[in-house]
Order: C-alpha cells, then structure tokens, then sequence
C-alpha cells in the first residue's frame, strides 16, 4: 500500500505538528498581530482557525516564494506571521525570499517546520531537511528552537512569536518519552558526571539516555540550539576536562563553530554526532534512518566509547 | 529645495538626471519617474509626515535597481534631503544603487533582488486588510523583464484568485525582456481575474486615470509603456 504518511512505527500522539496547529489557533484568538501563512501543507488542521479568522489564516496554495514574501509584507504590516509547510521547502526552496524579506526588511518572522531529517523516511530526500539549522546560521539573529516533545511546543511557539527576532521552530515526529528543557536558552543538567558534557537537543535525547547509561559524563539537554547557552556551556565544560560531545538531530557539526568559539581559550576535545552530509538514496522508517546515521543508541553510544576511550575501541 | 517642498515635475526631472548612480544603466535609472511622479504626486495618500501612520498608503519599488527616479521623487516632495542625492552611492550615504528601507525615510521596502516586492506588496495587502486598514492601498512598481520571476507569477495568480482589491501593480514596460511577453504582459494578469489598463509612460494624466480607476473586487495592474 502506498502512504502519503510516515510510517507509524513510532508516532507520539499528539504530533508536534498537532500540538503546535493548536496552539497557533490560541494565539490568533488571542492576539490579532499574529497571522498562519500556509502553502497547503497542514491547510486541513486550520480550518476551524480560518473559519473564524479568514484574513489571518492566509492559504496561498503550493507557491513557497510568496508564502514567505507574503509572511514578510504581513510583517510590513506590524503583524507577526507564522509560516509553514515542510522543511525543505520552507526553508530551503525560497532561502532568498528568508535572507531577503524578514531581516532585509528591518522586520522579523516565526517560521516552522514539519519532516525535519527524514521524517517522512518513505518519501525520501526530497522530504529531508537535514541542512536547515546551518542554513539559519548564515543569517544574523535567527532563533532556532527544537522541541524533544509534544508538550514543549506551546511554551516554545510563545516564545518565538514574542520576540522581535527571527525564530524557526522545527518540529519532527521524533521525539522523547517525556518533555524537558527549561523556558529560557541555558543548557538543563539531567545528569552531572566527570569525563565529558554531553549535550543533547530535541528528540535525540533518549538516545543520548540509552547510549550514555552507566557512562560518567554530564547530559545537558536543550530544546533551545541557537542562541546556544554558551556561557552555561563553559561551565559544564570546565567540570568535566573540558570534553565536549554534541548530539543534534540534523547535520553533523552544524554547531562546532559555536562550540569552538565558546571554549577558543581553553585546549578542549568536540566529538560531533548528527546526520550525516551524503544522500542514502533509502527508504524505510525514521527509526530505520536514524539508525543509519548512528543516531541511535547503539551508534551515539560506539562513537563515544570510540572518544574517550580510543585505546579500548 | 527644502525639505518639505513640493517641486515641480521639471525639478523632479532635474534631480533624477543629477543622481543616476550608475554609469552603465543611464535610462534604467530614470524612465519610471512619470509613474513614480504622478503617483506621489497626484495619487498616494502619504507625505513625510505621516510615515508611521498605518492607515498610509504604500508604494514598493520592486524595481530596486536603478532607482534614481524613486530617490529624485522622494527628495522633491521632502521626504529626504536634496543634499543627500549629491553623495548617492558613497559609504557614508543613505541612498545606495538599491535602496534600504532600514536607512531611506519613505522606501516602504529594501530592494535590487528581483521578484521580491509583488510578493511582499500581496503581505502588506494582506495585513492592511487584517488589520482594518483596507482602505490603505499597496502599489508596487516592477519592470517587464523584472516579471520573468516566477515569484511574480505565483503572486499574480494568488492576489487574482482572492479579489485583493487594495493592491495595485505598475509595470513599467520598456520592452526589455529578454524572450519578450507574446500576446502582451496585461493578459497574463487579465486571466488571473485583475483590472488591467494600459497607459503611455509619458502621458500623466492617463496614468493617473489607470492608477485610479476603480476596481473594488480585484487587484488592479496598469502597464506603463516607455517610448524609445
């Protein structure tokens, strides 16, 4: 049977996506600044939205350039829009139309995500976005915030349409048993240990749990990548002999620039885990992906026995 | 000048000659002025007073390159000073080969990348109306070569298909795109539902007719046709 949906073998219910349609719906009740701009993509979970605020739930149809010119004019305007579609087009198809027509501008959007690496792992790398937190990094002041879980993506939306900055919240079907993280941008301790800081964002963190059990090194979670909390990573760092292990759910070494340059007067070790650069050409389950890039357990937990223990390995 | 007076058309003209900021592209810079002209002139409910009002209305120089003809406008009716148009292009100056909206008192938008300010026109359009300012209108400049990004076509077909009455397009068409426009480039807005006129670049009172015709369930496009 063909599927136009991931594959259920690892759904949270609700979605990120679920949670994040609702509460949008909140905040155009709530405040008549914001604005949904869609391009299809997740049209039918606004519905009820648009019904009652049909000029601030704006369906542009499949046209990803003016979704996001669109978002920028609102933004013109003194509203705060929130766009979205899947990744890739998002963010990569009309990366002119984001670089151009927010900061260009002098104004700002909230931008979000579905399909994330390789959610949709059935439909393939055209469905993948592993690439778009380095694309973000390319522009000044962008916020990036990356939900583990369902339940912390309403405190996060809130804090991406108050700002007055640039935010990209970038959901995904992966994701945690339960949520974390603390509502601010520093870095949550999970657990303290002595020979590495291991930080983990989003979805990965379980993984991070499962590979790391028995391991002494400090987890530190973050739903909240850019600004990374460097001061708290400094810290974190110090105690634990300045060892660093960075586990992001998109391309590897997306955040070494920022790791390198908080500890740039200190000798320091990065191990960088994350999705890797080439194209698979697979498809199969995100579980099965994951696994892929050595991103589950079994893989985060090798290439850190590999580290810190090379002689061993 | 001083800042705050309303020149002529003839000093408009003048001034524009004075700050063609790019060698290369004499007339580029300077063959929207009739259309830039009559707009502030005769048209726009704004002047350098009223630059935070909301309920303003809004041109967007899509066309962002080669825009001696915007800044000479802008400086005639006071929006900025006379002086800085001697200084076009320096470090130190405002006013770039493109303008910067961040920088410019009275450029609603940055631009100089094509195909940006229809689809930003259709977002401001959008808001006016959210925001119960419909009244206001949007009229956003663009090039005929300018419409051969597809950005532009998306927005057509959009801003056709919902009726977006508050936003207005002038085509400045001085035929210069590359593979041309067969069977003209008022049609290919006609067909997505838009009130289409077409007027001589040089004519001002034909443009002011066309610019504000009514058209209360469509978006409007007049296409200004330059002589050579």
């Amino acid at each position: 049977m063909f599927r136009s949906d991931p594959l259920t073998d690892d759904h949270q219910q609700p979605t990120m996506r679920d949670a994040f349609a609702a509460h949008a719906a909140d905040l155009l009740d709530a405040d008549p600044r914001t604005a949904v701009v869609l391009a299809d993509i997740s049209a039918d979970r606004f519905r009820a939205a648009a019904a009652i605020h049909p000029h601030r739930v704006i369906n542009v149809g499949i046209r990803e350039q003016l979704m996001i010119g669109v978002a920028g004019g609102l933004a013109l305007a003194g509203m705060r829009p929130i766009a979205h579609t899947y990744a890739p087009f998002l963010v990569e198809r009309a990366f002119e139309q984001v670089k151009l027509d927010f900061e260009h501008q002098g104004t700002s959007g909230v931008l979000v995500s579905v399909g994330a690496s390789y959610d949709w792992a059935e439909g393939s790398f055209t469905h993948f976005s592993p690439r778009d937190v380095a694309l973000f990094d390319t522009l000044p002041g962008w916020r990036v915030f990356v939900p583990g879980h369902a339940a912390e993506v309403p405190a996060l939306l809130d804090r991406a349409v108050d700002s007055d900055q640039g935010a990209y919240l970038r959901l995904s079907l992966r994701h945690n048993a339960v949520p974390h993280g603390d509502a601010d941008d520093t870095l949550t301790v999970l657990r303290s240990g002595t020979r590495a800081t291991v930080v983990a964002v989003g979805p990965v963190l379980d993984n991070v749990l499962a590979a790391t059990a028995g391991v002494d090194v400090t987890i530190a979670y973050t739903n909240t990548p850019r600004p990374l909390d460097s001061t708290g990573l400094r810290h974190l760092a110090a105690l634990t002999g300045d060892t660093v292990v960075m586990v992001e759910p998109y391309l590897e070494g997306t955040s070494d620039w920022l790791i390198t340059r908080a500890l740039a007067d200190r000798p320091h070790r990065l191990l960088s885990i994350g999705v890797g650069r080439d194209e698979l050409r697979r498809y199969g389950t995100a579980a099965q992906h994951e696994r892929l890039h050595g991103l589950d357990p079994d893989g985060i937990a090798a290439r850190i026995r590999r580290f810190l223990d090379p002689a061993d390995a | 000048m001083m800042p705050g007076m309303t020149a002529t058309f003839e000093e408009a003209r003048e001034l524009a000659r004075r700050t063609v900021v790019d060698a290369r592209y004499p007339h580029i810079s300077t063959y929207t002025l009739d259309a830039i002209w009559v707009l502030y002139d005769r048209v726009l409910r704004v002047d350098p007073e009223s630059l935070d009002d909301p309920a303003r209305d809004r041109f967007l120089l899509s066309k962002g390159h080669g825009p001696s003809a915007f800044y000479a406008v802008l400086a005639a009716k006071g929006f900025i000073p006379v002086a800085w148009l001697d200084t076009v292009a320096a470090l130190e100056s405002p006013l770039g080969s493109h303008p910067d909206a961040t920088l410019v008192p009275g450029a609603e938008i940055s631009s100089g990348s094509l195909g940006h300010g229809l689809p930003l026109g259709v977002g401001v359009a959008l808001g006016l109306r959210a925001t119960r300012y419909a009244d206001a209108q949007v009229y956003v400049l663009i090039g005929d070569a300018e419409l051969d990004e597809g950005s532009n076509h998306e927005a057509m077909a959009y801003a056709g298909a919902i009726g977006l009455a508050n936003l207005n397009v002038v085509v400045a068409d001085n035929a210069s795109a590359t593979h041309g426009w067969p069977g003209g480039i008022a049609s290919r807005f006609e067909v997505h539902g838009w009130a289409a006129a077409t007027a001589d670049m040089g004519d001002h009172d034909a443009l002011h007719a066309a610019f504000t015709a009514p058209h209360h369930d469509r978006p409007q496009v007049t296409v200004a046709a330059v002589r050579h």
